[in-house]
């Protein structure tokens, strides 16, 4: 199954990546803060939609998207 | 004993997406959402791509980017602000087998960096030239560049970027490419992934322009400086699609590389 982790030390909470997901499995959940102080985004994926397209992980800016298929 | 064999062996995963080699683990110290991330990351792809790690050596600028010593993982050098392309010039003369880089803001290469840039180019220096066009000096507060669009306000043009009185934005890879130094020249940006993808390809034949010895390459890539336009990330990779583009056209200026007999 594709899948994306985010690196949740290294995101700074741009939110880039969220609307280039297709299908809108990155989140800006606000649920936890990193040591730099920043939200990071979470991966949501119950139903495995992530096809591992990596257009997330091309947006960041801060290398913070690692993609496994 | 073979229905044991029937059981589905585990798939095993691939990392297919991960941070390149030539990047130190150091986190970027840029403003979140900031295009100067994305161009670091497609400079080391490209660096591990080429396999030429172990004899690049990056010309680091003054801007935003000064500190791009401690996020590539090769030989740097901090150069004056404007003049990495004469420093570039000295390293790749005197180690021709280094491949050679500089990675330059508009404020760095357009203003104060103007004559470097223009000589070497014209001397068809044999290194490969990033340029960073974030229309504005980032470090310093977001004053205004040569670069800033007309009626574009910055810390210095709070009424807009007057074109009567500091003339429009100047368009660097087109002049550049009017020299019989340059080999490749190409302008391409980093607001979107399909742009990303784009100016990747661009920055891939800059390099080749210096590997196979064709001459300068370079690459301008549009990128937000979210923080001194007054938006967000997002906002601001909309301004460089809507509004950027309009005064600096994306796409290949001049191409060694391009095929003659399709005209
Ligand atoms: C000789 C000299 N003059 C002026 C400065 C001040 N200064 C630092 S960065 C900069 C401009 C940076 O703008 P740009 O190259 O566009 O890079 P950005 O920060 O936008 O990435 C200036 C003028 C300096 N450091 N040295
Ligand atoms: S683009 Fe990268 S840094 Fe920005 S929110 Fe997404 S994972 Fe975090
Ligand atoms: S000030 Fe602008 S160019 Fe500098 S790091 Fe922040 S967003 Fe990037």
């Amino acid at each position: 199954m594709p899948r994306i982790e985010v690196i949740k030390e290294s995101c700074k909470g741009c939110q880039l990546c969220v609307p280039a997901c297709p299908h809108g499995l990155v989140l800006f959940t606000k649920t936890e803060i990193n040591q730099m102080g920043y939200y990071p985004v979470e991966y949501v994926d119950p139903e495995d939609k992530c096809t591992g397209c990596m257009l997330c992980a091309i947006i960041c800016p801060d290398v913070a998207i690692r993609v496994y298929k | 004993m073979s229905d044991v064999k029937t059981i589905a062996e585990p798939v095993q995963e691939k990392l297919v997406f991960d941070r390149p080699k030539s990047l130190t683990k150091r986190g970027f110290t840029y403003c979140p959402g900031c295009g100067h991330g994305v161009i670091h990351r497609l400079v080391a792809e490209l660096i591990d791509e080429f396999g030429v790690q172990d004899r690049a050596i990056g010309m680091a600028s003054v801007g935003c980017s000064v500190f791009s010593y401690w996020f590539f993982d090769c030989d740097f050098i901090s150069c004056a602000h404007g003049r990495a392309p004469a420093t570039a010039t000295g390293v790749k003369r005197a180690h021709p087998d280094a491949f050679v880089f500089s990675y330059q803001g508009d404020g760095d290469l357009a203003s104060i960096g103007m004559a470097e840039i223009m000589h070497a180019a014209n001397r068809g220096e044999q290194i490969t030239v990033i340029f960073v066009n974030n229309a504005i000096y980032g470090m310093t507060g977001g004053q205004m560049a040569p670069t800033t669009l007309e009626n574009m306000v910055t810390t210095t043009s709070p009424l807009g970027r007057d074109p009567i009185l500091a003339g429009g934005p100047i368009r660097m890879v087109e002049i550049l490419a009017n020299l019989d130094g340059v080999a490749f020249a190409a302008r391409g940006s980093s607001s979107s992934p399909r742009n990303i993808l784009k100016a990747k390809a661009y920055m891939k034949k800059a390099f080749r322009s210096q590997i196979e010895k064709k001459g300068f390459g370079i690459v301008e890539i549009l990128s937000n400086c979210n923080t001194n336009w007054r938006k967000t990330p997002q906002e601001a990779n909309k301004f460089i699609d809507e509004e950027m583009v309009k005064a600096f056209p994306l796409g290949v200026y001049k191409d060694v590389f391009a095929d003659k007999s399709k005209k």
